[in-house]
């Protein structure tokens, strides 16, 4: 091979792994990433195929409840306009409380109840998803009552 | 009074930085000693400013200060004196007030090593430098500045966020900040070259120390804050693959590629443009780092359209100098070619390899932690992408780049030949097949297999070189400290690679209740639940667990996770209770009660967690070797060749004959 075939030869092998490697990867975003879904979003589109899922909400008050002594815990995850019944065995997050906006990880299962196998609460007490923050304002223009305010 | 002084403090730092980002390079544009020579002194007066303007923060906190609005907001009057201090940097102004004094503390150090450079090179580095501090001044002082007045002033603080009540945000942010800013001096070094037109051996010996010392910070920092997420957040994980997480390892893994092409560029004047660009794209993409981690993108890109000035700031000021240094180099590059040739079995090749390996590494990474970002801000719908991802793109990668390291010590210069190594990695490719094995036998798992075989093929090689190198035993101490400080480091890629493979296929996790005198097993560990009572802290109020560990009958460990409610916040926290030890730690978490004395608890028995960070502290103790290697100073002396005169007159010694082969 001529110097200049072996540098075609070299350019050409590289532009074609980093093709291969951006396919790889973009496939791998598409297998791999999660849509974020509010209540009332779910209930108005349904879940998604594979049913896996990120949900955010206000955990509703006096909606926490666990069977004496079991570990598992069942809560309902709602914007203004529809809810969604989270259930859950694991250790809820430090943040975790009726009233506070969180976000669930895990499938829909045949009775629409979201099995999670993570639940986040995040950064400070006045948190809320903004997605959750974005569907509330807009549940509330309807409703007239006053916005809730995020600080992000 | 005192903040204001701050205030005024930086004020004067931003002109006498605007004076470091003009008159040296004009100096070096027009030649003019004078102007050059403006450089030291600038840079001393930059570096004392910040000094005095941090002094005045930290002051405010330790006084509590709470007219200043910073102030007020992260601190309290019973947080510890320590924490008050170290909560300087707890928050988004005073956490960039500390990045612009580490900025202008590393150009104080190039300053003071820069009379072994060529007036030019120095005058034009520390410009660079000066401009990077001008956009972060400015930054500062516009919109986020961390002397801002809370009139009237509040009577107490709202105290530090809980989580950064630790040890760990006193060390951990200013050694991160070390390595991400100190890669700031390898760009304006790339960013001097391409001014100047050129890039010759001399300019790759006056990058490299300060390279590897900034890709040293930023491997303990990057290795502080996973051990400071494993015991403090309590959920046992040691890496998230969050954005703020990323954001560190992304110019980690461009820095580590820059290491091993300014071996290239150094030994074999080859690689020069691509090294460049490396150290380009180092400094860049801390800056878009910085980017994503404080401009308010990561909450929501809502967020940051509700607060545009930040972001759009650090938009485009990372615009600016990427884009400035990118037309830069797509203007000089084509003068940067050449260099020797070699074959395609040659050590080249195999840290060319290196280089695609990390890069592309890099990229996933970014893609995957840029793609959510980019698909909200196109109105195209909210996802995550999680661990699952950088898995399944990581691994891959790290397979063949763990592979290769053998080969890129052991292959020589320019040519080699495969027959010529094979006898030499026979054995150490025997010893980690047999690893291997064992690993799978004991472990049941192939991916356990993988890790223990590439970690002792990457030692065995390391070995192995180092026997190649040395005839008699006492010739080990007087390896150059370059070879010693890549073999150890290379060894810490090992050892944290068995953490990482160990821990992930290994580990057990169980969530039980356990009511007091219950008692269960996880990994042969047998743990007894004795109840919770309560305990007091300097600002808080905690519910502590006991439980006793026991293994076949004799006691091991007794573990004292916490449940703990600041007084200056409703928050409730975790506190792990952890047992460490060199082959595996016992990790428990404290849930909630569940009625009757009981409590959820998370137990976890982590085998080889700790070499992670082992190998993290190996890599960056051959760092530091490896940057005070004696050739360095020595060659740095006589860097000045382009100037006899001066090399000369200064005598300092080491004619340039006298360099080592």
């Amino acid at each position: 091979m001529t110097p200049r075939q072996r540098r075609a030869a070299l350019v050409g092998g590289m532009a074609a792994g980093i093709a291969a490697a951006a396919a790889f990867a973009f496939l791998a975003i598409g297998e791999n990433m999660l849509w974020f879904f509010t209540p009332s979003q779910l209930a108005a589109e349904g879940p998604p195929p594979g049913n896996r899922i990120r949900l955010g909400g206000l955990v509703v008050e006096g909606s926490v409840r666990r069977r004496p002594g079991a570990l598992e815990v069942r809560f309902d995850l709602a914007d203004r306009a529809a809810a969604v019944t989270v259930a859950y065995r694991g250790l809820l997050p430090d943040l975790f409380r009726e009233g506070q906006g969180i976000v669930a990880l895990g499938r829909i299962d045949a009775d629409g109840v979201l099995q999670a196998e993570e639940v986040l609460a995040k950064h400070d007490e006045t948190y809320m998803p903004p997605a959750i923050a974005e569907s509330m304002r807009e549940a509330n223009a309807t409703e007239r009552a006053g916005a809730p305010t995020v600080r992000p | 009074m005192i903040p204001e002084l701050g205030h005024f403090a930086l004020i004067l730092a931003l002109l006498t930085a605007l004076v470091l980002a003009v008159a040296p390079f004009a100096g070096a544009v027009r030649s003019d000693p004078r102007w050059m020579a403006m450089a030291p002194s600038a840079a001393a007066g930059l570096f004392v400013f910040h000094l005095l303007a941090f002094a005045c923060l930290a002051w405010a906190f330790a006084a509590n200060d709470f007219s200043v609005l910073y102030v007020a907001m992260n601190s309290n009057v019973l947080l510890p004196l320590h924490y008050r201090i170290a909560a300087v940097w707890g928050a988004h102004e005073g956490s960039l007030l500390l990045w612009s004094l580490i900025l202008s503390g590393w150009t104080l150090a190039v300053a003071a090593r820069s009379r072994s450079l060529p007036r030019e090179v120095s005058a034009r580095v520390l410009a660079v430098l000066g401009f990077i501090a001008v956009g972060f001044l400015c930054f500062m002082l516009f919109t986020s500045n961390p002397f801002a007045r809370l009139l009237p002033a509040a009577i107490e603080g709202r105290d530090l966020n809980p989580l950064l009540q630790d040890i760990g945000l006193i060390v951990h942010p200013p050694v991160l900040y070390m390595g991400y800013v100190g890669l700031a001096v390898p760009f304006a070094f790339a960013v001097a070259a391409l001014a100047e037109g050129r890039v010759d051996a001399a300019w790759t010996r006056w990058t490299r120390p300060w390279t590897t010392i900034a890709w040293t910070f930023l491997t303990l920092g990057i290795a502080g804050g996973s051990w400071w997420a494993y015991y403090e957040l309590g959920w046992g994980g040691w890496w998230f693959w969050d954005p703020v997480e990323n954001a560190s390892f992304i110019p980690w893994l461009a820095a580590t590629a820059l290491i091993h092409s300014l071996a290239v560029a150094e030994k074999r004047d080859t690689f020069k443009a691509w090294t460049v660009l490396l150290a380009i794209f180092g400094f860049s993409l801390s800056l878009l780092g910085t980017f994503i981690v404080r401009s308010g993108v990561l909450v929501s890109v809502h967020a940051f359209a509700n607060d545009p000035e930040r972001g759009v700031f650090i938009l485009a000021f990372l615009g600016l100098v990427v884009g400035g240094a990118l037309a830069l180099y797509a203007w000089r590059a084509g003068r940067l070619a050449g260099g020797g040739r070699f074959a395609v079995f040659s050590r080249e090749t195999m840290l060319l390899a290196n280089n695609v390996l990390l890069t592309v590494a890099a990229a996933a990474v970014l893609l995957g932690t840029l793609y959510p970002l980019l698909m909200d801000s196109l109105g195209l719908g909210q996802i995550s992408v999680g661990r699952p991802y950088f898995d399944r793109i990581f691994v891959p990668l790290m397979v063949p780049l763990a592979g290769l390291v053998a080969l890129g010590m052991l292959a020589r210069w320019k040519r080699d030949r495969a027959a010529r190594l094979a006898p030499l990695l026979g054995v150490v490719l025997a010893a980690a097949a047999a690893g291997g094995i064992a690993a799978a036998l004991l472990a049941h798992s192939a991916a356990a297999a993988l890790g223990a075989g590439l970690a002792l093929w990457i030692a065995g090689s390391t070995v192995r070189s180092i026997v190649e190198r040395v005839r008699r035993p006492r010739d080990l101490l007087r390896l150059p400290r370059g070879v010693m400080g890549m073999s150890l480091a290379h060894v810490g890629f090992a050892v944290t690679l068995t953490g990482v493979c160990f821990v992930s296929v290994l580990e057990v996790e169980q969530v039980v209740r356990l009511a007091p005198g219950d008692s269960v097993e996880v990994a042969g560990h047998d743990f007894r639940f004795e109840g919770v009572h309560d305990a007091a802290g300097p600002n808080y109020r905690a519910r502590r667990a006991e439980i006793v560990v026991t293994r076949k009958g004799r006691p091991v460990a007794r573990l004292a996770p916490e449940k703990r409610t600041y007084a200056g916040q409703a928050q409730q926290m975790t506190e792990a209770g952890i047992d460490p030890g060199f082959t595996r730690d016992l990790y428990a978490a404290l849930g909630e009660p569940l009625g009757g004395g009981a409590w959820s608890v998370r137990l976890h028995y982590k085998p080889f967690v700790r070499w992670i960070w082992l190998g993290a502290i190996l890599m960056a103790i051959g760092g530091a070797l490896a940057a005070s290697d004696h050739r360095y100073r020595r060659r740095a002396a006589t860097g000045g060749i382009r100037d006899p005169l001066r090399a000369l007159l200064g005598g300092e010694g080491a004619a340039p004959g006298a360099e080592r082969p």
